[in-house]
């Protein structure tokens, strides 16, 4: 780099001065014999400077060059690889639309339930699914579920996930944090319906939805997750509260305690705590409690076709009315366990006490088969007992098939 | 005011945030082979994780609670793209509270960039092909020199991160590669006598290893990936092997090898397990030691099947 431009700055200078020389018939070697200033001997002595100045400057290269090879081998600093084109620039005008999709549950219903009309057939529900990233700082997600009453939206809620002090809020319509199964979506239970303290003791079939804030934060212990979640909505929940002023608020808490037992196998606790107006009188409200345990094993090598979990939930609702207090308990356990690359078995136990009248108890077992075609479909079939207090009994026997149309989301854990 | 300071470190403490971030940076990534990278290019600058272990299906890993702390600790988090992670990590990321590894921020790298990325649909794709992949085979870290290229790319955003680190960084990859090469050399030399060797695999796990190595890939014992064997599709198989003199099957760990032994059995073909992660063996240990003990493993098959 330095050499080639010294060069380009000396040659003209030296190759005139050569010249010169030359053109005047002076031999380079020979020796002047006499003193006179002629332009030879000037010449000469340009040439000798010129020479000097070239070895000073070689030997100065030459001493760099030695210094840069002696040094460790200092590759220029890591750069990334460039990244490839961009995508096909046909899809531009859609390129931020959300991910959607639409996941269907159909039912076919056999045997008699005096308590539960379910039709013998129904598409029970259509759910439409939109999730996009809004901006560097929050994410939305919207879920409107059509069925036979028309169509609602399910839950639709903005999550903040660039928080300080490593927050997380969601605002909008959400499944409250109550327990285990009520935040989740029909699709992802391992049955074909929801489990009896749920439907008696939790709002029924839709269960527990809140619009207002989910706030959470976790709080590590050694390598225990545990996740504080507190949500405060407005006092309405269809089946559940039913708020006379609208300064009357509902509140849940809920706590997840989460450990890995090993590498295949591992345990979720859960504690919850809910209060709302229930509306019998404008004072009184509902107390809810409730216990979720969650074990999972899961062999990572064989996850395709081997895997257990027992689940099971306890709630307990305890309701002021005018007649006094009616505190009503319910609990489910489950067993599922993966057969095959394709099949699922379970079993579920479950008795509760309504939650309007704790005197009456209902009870039943279920259990089912399921099919998965691929990661898109679903068929499942479950029999299902449930001796009311009525002393009435149902035999049913539920079939369930889901589907789901375009984007595949993250199944939640 | 001077107490200012003061309340707010009390109010950090109070929140259990971490006080300093640990000297060493933390990296976390969806496969053991990009921890093994970023192992090798951040030496001891950097400590590392990987969520997926190597005998573990890539494509199905449980969101854990205890992948969400792992994630919210973590400065850089590398991942295979491609959506091959999008069943789980979405809501991990969602879920971890960490802005800095969010897509889009330098704490999260896509390991795919620069990559060769093979079997990107040039044709509209629908799911009646399986459980395609939209951006292509997203099992490319299986062709060593797309490691080279996920390497450097780790090694740039490891001195984005950690500028004083970036002589140490450039150092330890430049060390990397040249190891990497004489093994490409190695590896070469081995597979060459089986160079065009028609095979068949158990998912469409192979294409970047089988290019790499001049392996020709004639079939799958999946009819459709992700969907599992099939009487009629393993009845084609077998025909298929027989008339094409296939030698070896492939399967990856995580794979029941009932259907790969009853074709080799009617067959003759051979079936070998090919680890497609480093950890699925624990002699994998890292990233060179995988395409070790994946290219002794198929020559040692080949050869016995001349």
């Amino acid at each position: 780099m330095i050499v080639p431009s010294l060069l380009r700055r000396r040659r003209p200078r030296a190759a005139a001065a050569l010249a010169t020389a030359l053109a005047l018939g002076a031999p380079l070697g020979a020796q002047p014999s006499a003193p006179p200033p002629d332009p030879v001997a000037e010449l000469r002595a340009e040439i000798a400077q010129l020479r000097a100045e070239y070895a000073a400057q070689l030997a100065a290269l030459e001493a760099r060059l030695a210094a840069l090879e002696a040094a460790p081998p200092g590759p220029e600093a890591p750069t990334a690889p460039p990244a490839p084109a961009p995508a096909a620039s046909a899809q531009t005008s859609s390129y931020f639309n959300p991910a959607i999709s639409l996941i269907g549950n159909f039912f076919a219903v056999a045997g008699d339930n005096e308590n539960e009309s379910r039709p013998i057939a129904e598409l029970s529900e259509v759910e439409l699914g939109f999730q996009a990233v809004i901006d560097p700082y929050a994410k939305g997600d919207i879920f409107v579920a059509f069925g036979e009453e028309g169509a609602e939206v399910e839950e639709g809620y903005v999550t903040f996930t660039a928080l300080p002090a490593q927050f997380l809020a969601r605002v909008g319509r959400v499944l409250a944090t109550f327990g285990k199964t009520n935040s989740q979506h029909m699709h992802y239970l391992p049955w074909a319906d929801k489990p009896l303290p749920l439907v008696s003791l939790l709002g029924g079939e839709e269960g527990w939805r809140g619009d207002g804030l989910s706030v959470s934060r976790i709080f590590p212990i050694g390598e225990t997750f545990s996740e504080l979640t507190v949500e405060a909505f407005r006092g309405d929940a269809e089946g559940l509260f039913e708020a006379a002023d609208r300064n009357d608020l509902a509140y849940n808490s809920h706590l997840k305690l989460f450990r890995d037992l090993s590498e295949a196998a591992n345990l979720e606790l859960g504690l919850s705590w809910g209060t709302g107006p229930n509306g019998s009188t404008p004072d009184a409200r509902t107390d809810l409690a409730g216990l979720d345990l969650t074990w999972r094993w899961k062999p990572l090598r064989t996850a395709h076709y081997r895997g257990f979990t027992l689940r099971g939930e306890l709630l307990q609702s305890d309701r002021e009315t005018p007649d006094g207090d009616q505190r009503a308990l319910g609990w489910f356990a489950s067993a599922e366990a993966r057969l095959a690359r394709r099949w699922w078995a379970f079993g579920r136990l479950e008795s509760s006490e309504r939650a309007d009248d704790a005197s009456l108890r209902d009870e039943g077992f279920a259990l089912g088969l399921t099919f998965d075609p691929s990661e898109f479909s679903r068929l499942r079939a479950e029999y299902r007992q449930r001796r009311y207090a009525e002393d009435v009994t149902a035999d049913e026997l539920l079939m369930q098939l889901q589907f789901i149309l375009g984007a595949h989301g993250a199944h939640p854990f | 005011m001077r107490s200012a300071p003061r309340i707010s470190l009390l109010i950090a403490l109070a929140l259990g945030l971490p006080a300093a971030s640990s000297a060493k940076l933390q990296v976390v990534s969806t496969l053991q082979d990009f921890a093994a990278l970023a192992q090798a290019v951040g030496g001891d600058r950097v400590e590392t994780f990987a969520l997926a272990k190597g005998y573990q299906d890539p494509h199905f890993v449980d969101a854990k609670p205890s992948f969400v702390l792992r994630l919210s600790r973590a400065d850089l988090l590398v991942v295979a793209g491609l959506e091959l992670e999008i069943g789980y990590l979405p809501p991990l990321i969602d879920q971890s509270r960490n802005q800095r590894i969010h897509p889009g921020n330098p704490g999260y790298l896509d390991a795919s960039a620069g990559c060769e990325i093979l079997q990107r649909p040039t044709t509209p794709i629908t799911r009646a092909m399986g459980d395609v992949h939209p951006y292509g085979n997203p099992h490319y870290w299986t062709d060593p020199e797309n490691g080279r290229t996920i390497a450097r790319s780790i090694a740039a955003r490891l001195s984005e991160l950690d500028p004083a680190g970036a002589a140490d960084f450039a150092r330890n990859l430049a060390e990397f590669e040249r190891r990497l090469d004489l093994k490409l050399a190695e590896w070469r030399a081995k597979l060459a006598p089986f160079a065009g060797t028609k095979v068949v695999t158990y998912h469409d796990s192979w294409p970047n290893l089988a290019k790499r190595f001049d392996l020709d890939v004639i079939g799958y014992i999946e009819p459709k990936p992700g969907i599992p064997p099939s009487p009629s599709h393993t009845l084609e198989i077998i025909n298929l092997i027989r008339r094409e003199k296939v030698p070896v099957v492939l399967i990856e760990p995580y794979f029941d090898s009932r259907t790969p032994d009853h074709i080799a059995q009617q067959t003759g073909a051979k079936v070998v397990t090919l680890y497609p992660s480093v950890g699925g063996r624990p002699e994998i240990g890292d990233y060179l030691a995988l395409f070790d003990y994946d290219v002794s493993a198929l020559a040692a098959a080949l050869a016995s099947q001349k």
